[in-house]
């Protein structure tokens, strides 16, 4: 009972209880946080708005992105993935959910910025619908812990529209 | 060397009883540890409710050697989400985030497109030749909870089954050799 074999043994589980125990509980700590995020995007311009030669819709456009989202910071922080998609509906498909561009967000001090920036993905359609229609772009961010569960949320910011005609 | 005299002296001394009584309470170990994977199968609605990141694509969120806990459940897939995927004719999981979702009206089935987030461009090049988007069937859970540097383990066993081979030797010479 005594034995270097059987105490190595006790050892190794403890420890890696008590770390188990210790990570669940940084991870309940997140929840204590009160949360107010604020984001601001503008459309400067619609560079282009062509239909590809398999007849999908594509855009381009330049967009100011300021947001101040250092509230979401915790201690048990590592990063906050944010994203900006455009969110419209077709008659095709009832959501259409399209990531424009991202960003890692290493540290609070990083997490109140101003960024001018166009698309870093390619806005494509699936399908010939987007002339004249209105959509929602929406900030997502996305709370990775250093350890435990992980938070997703977004704003929702309403009124941009596409123009009637191709250019 | 007294040490290896005393394993060498208890394992001749062995009797049967107590032989069998060793091998019905490793059985219930065993036992147990399958009845809690179970469990969580069920729990969580996902195949596997743990994966464990074998690739770079994802970081400096997760790193290779970071175990994921996996949750399915009816919602519908939604943009930003990091789900866990098998492409048709491979049978390691991929673990990457939701980029573009393409809902249909009529039937509700979603075309879904993922990116890693250290990849430089979508998984496209990934998926099955002619293959432009993901479906429901091929996502086997959204990543909800992470623990680091503990799925080294397993990489290591999986990539030097000898270290597999070793431990589970130890801890049956362990059981065995017990007085209890």
């Amino acid at each position: 009972m005594h034995s270097f074999g059987y105490r190595l043994n006790g050892l190794l589980t403890f420890s890696v209880t008590i770390l188990a125990i210790m990570c669940a509980i940084a991870s309940l700590s997140d929840n204590l946080n009160s949360r107010s995020p604020s984001a601001e995007i503008q459309v400067m311009n619609i560079n282009w708005f062509q239909k590809q030669p398999q007849a999908n819709d594509e855009v381009s456009l330049t967009m100011n992105i300021s947001a101040d989202l250092q509230s979401l910071f915790t201690w048990n922080t590592k990063q906050l993935f944010i994203f900006v998609a455009a969110e419209y509906d077709t008659p095709k498909n009832s959501l259409n959910q399209v990531s424009l561009w991202d960003a890692i967000i290493p540290a609070k001090v990083h997490a109140k910025f101003w960024i001018h920036t166009s698309n870093k993905y390619r806005f494509v359609d699936q399908g010939k619908y987007l002339r004249g229609k209105k959509f929602n772009l929406t900030l997502h961010w996305h709370v990775m812990p250093k350890t435990g569960k992980m938070f997703a949320d977004k704003i929702v910011l309403t009124g941009y529209s596409f123009p009637e005609e191709y250019r | 060397m007294g040490w290896i005299g005393d394993t060498l002296d208890s394992v001749k001394s062995i009797q049967i009883r107590q032989l069998l009584t060793q091998a019905v309470s490793l059985g219930m170990i065993v036992t147990s540890a399958l009845i809690i994977w179970k469990g969580l199968m069920c729990v969580t609605g996902s195949e596997s409710p743990v994966v464990v990141v074998l690739s770079g694509s994802m970081e400096p969120g997760f790193k290779r050697g970071d175990i994921l806990f996996l949750h399915m459940s009816k919602d519908p897939i939604r943009a930003g989400e990091i789900v866990v995927f098998n492409i048709d004719g491979r049978e390691i999981p991929i673990v990457h985030r939701v980029i573009k979702v393409h809902e249909r009206q009529d039937t509700g089935e979603v075309d879904v497109l993922t990116k890693g987030d250290n990849n430089y461009g979508d998984d496209r090049l990934l998926y099955a030749q002619g293959q432009l988007y993901l479906q429901r069937h091929h996502i086997m859970g959204r990543a909800v909870g992470f623990l680091p540097y503990v799925g080294w383990v397993t990489i290591i066993m999986t990539e030097k089954p000898i270290i597999k081979y070793i431990l589970i030797g130890a801890l049956g010479l362990l059981v065995i050799t017990s007085k209890d």
